[in-house]
């Protein structure tokens, strides 16, 4: 639809070159600037301090779509439902697709769900992105559409306990949600998410568990993590949910979005 | 450019694999005297993940670079102060407790945690510390993608601590020939009995 006039196909090529330069990413992912900062998790990285710092750092307004992730598994043809190594998903990876590379009644603009942790990073390794870390969803999920930590405010958290309490919706589009005040949607309300470190929650509901039994010595180092904040459930129920998981696991209410680290 | 392929493509899909595959295949086949050679990395292998690792010698290494036999395969990293030098003497004792012609048969690869700090001359130096048999064992870093994709296979929990230590669940996983997980153990100091079992039932020829 460009090149309507071969004369000015150049400059057609060129206006479409410099919009494209001037989207945030490829296929309409729209990135937002995230500063760093230093919050209160409900993870501290150390018995001794109760503050995470993170850096500054780039993260999707929005969760993955099954029509991105469509695109990316006809670029990736071995990521695509029954040709992917069971090693990375399980049998439910993108079961209510109509096939293999094709989305069949799924919504293009929901979210995709019914991916494993291995497909999400595979995804955003080649958007040349990555998936964030629990602190960096932590720290923007805290957000609401006014300040920056929302998690004192019974409101805020009321909602996502009514988002948790709600059964079998079918997942509308993503992008519905209103923006935080980094600009970014879809936290809660719609779908939970993988994280990089998912697998490093490392939780138990007394820390005396950890370190104390000589026969298991699970966890090396300066001891493990306990959850701070019990009163929070509704961050404390993410946390409980992905430290269930393995990486190869998929189910209908979890996706993903990505992120990109800043310079 | 190299991480982004080997994020997006697992070994099947890989040609260079695939070829590397079918000579050690070959090899695999000769060495076994008859028998049928893989033609290709099992669906649930742990050799689906293709990444490059670095060995102790600093020389370049695979994942697979023990194919064909049953290996020991663990996560560490070489600063960990206590529980770390456990993980390499409890891998030390299952050893240990095979008969000879077994224990030849079986190799072990460490995979850090680490790869900022630990170097090849650091992971020599904690392979001479603890005195294993370099001829079957391999200490390696992979890249921090490639480690913590690992890591997700093996089921292996970890974090880096703001001081640069880690949190880490210690996990001794036994790989049979294809790499695919056999047994998996957490149990240090009292050597995990069943693990055992099957480790020496893994090793009989």
């Amino acid at each position: 639809m460009h090149a309507v006039m071969p004369a000015k196909a150049g400059i057609h090529v060129l206006a479409l070159a410099l919009s494209l330069a001037a989207l945030p990413a490829a296929a309409g992912t729209d990135y937002r600037r995230i500063e760093g900062a230093t919050f209160q998790s409900v993870l501290p990285e150390a018995l001794d301090s109760k503050n995470v710092t993170i850096g500054r750092y780039q993260l999707a307004s929005t969760p993955v779509t099954n029509a991105e992730f469509l695109a990316f598994v006809r670029a990736h043809p071995q990521w695509q439902r029954g040709r992917a190594a069971k090693l990375f998903v399980d049998e439910g990876y993108l079961r209510h697709w109509g096939g293999p590379a094709g989305l069949g009644s799924a919504v293009p603009q929901a979210p995709v769900v019914q991916v494993s942790w291995f497909a999400a990073d595979a995804y955003c390794a080649a958007q040349g992105a990555r998936l964030p870390t629990w602190h960096e969803w932590e720290w923007v999920a805290a957000a609401d559409e006014r300040v920056t930590d929302a998690r004192q405010d019974p409101v805020w958290r009321q909602r996502i306990l009514g988002w948790y309490a709600e059964t079998g919706t079918a997942l509308p589009r993503v992008g519905r949600g209103p923006a935080n005040v980094h600009g970014v949607q879809d936290l809660h309300g719609l779908v939970w998410e993988w994280v990089e470190d998912f697998g490093a929650m490392m939780v138990s509901g007394d820390n005396r568990e950890q370190g104390s039994d000589p026969d298991l010595m699970k966890f090396c180092g300066a001891g493990a993590m306990t959850m701070e904040q019990k009163e929070n459930y509704a961050v404390m129920m993410r946390i409980a949910m992905l430290s269930s998981l393995k990486a190869a696991y998929t189910t209908a209410n979890l996706g993903f979005r990505c992120a990109k680290d800043l310079p | 450019m190299n991480r982004l392929l080997s994020a997006v493509m697992p070994a099947k899909a890989c040609p260079e694999r695939r070829r590397r595959a079918g000579i050690q295949g070959l090899a695999l086949a000769l060495a076994l005297g008859a028998g049928v050679a893989p033609a290709t990395v099992p669906d649930d292998s742990l050799y689906q993940l293709a990444m490059p690792l670095t060995d102790q010698a600093g020389k370049p290494a695979a994942l697979d670079l023990a194919r064909g036999s049953p290996v020991l395969v663990t996560m560490f990293y070489g600063s960990c102060p206590h529980v770390c030098p456990m993980l390499v003497s409890t891998m030390q004792r299952f050893e240990r407790e095979l008969p000879e012609a077994s224990r030849g048969r079986l190799r072990v690869l460490m995979v850090s945690l680490d790869p900022e700090r630990d170097t090849p001359a650091k992971l020599a130096e904690v392979a001479a510390r603890h005195g294993v048999d370099l001829r079957r064992w391999t200490l390696a870093r992979a890249g921090p993608k490639d480690a913590r994709r690992l890591a997700a296979a093996l089921n292996i929990q970890y974090r880096q601590l703001p001081d640069g230590e880690f949190n880490h669940s210690t996990v001794i996983t036994l790989l049979d020939a294809q790499g695919r997980i056999q047994k998996q153990t957490s149990s240090l100091l009292r050597l995990d009995p069943e693990f055992a079992a099957v480790l020496k039932a893994a090793t009989r020829r």
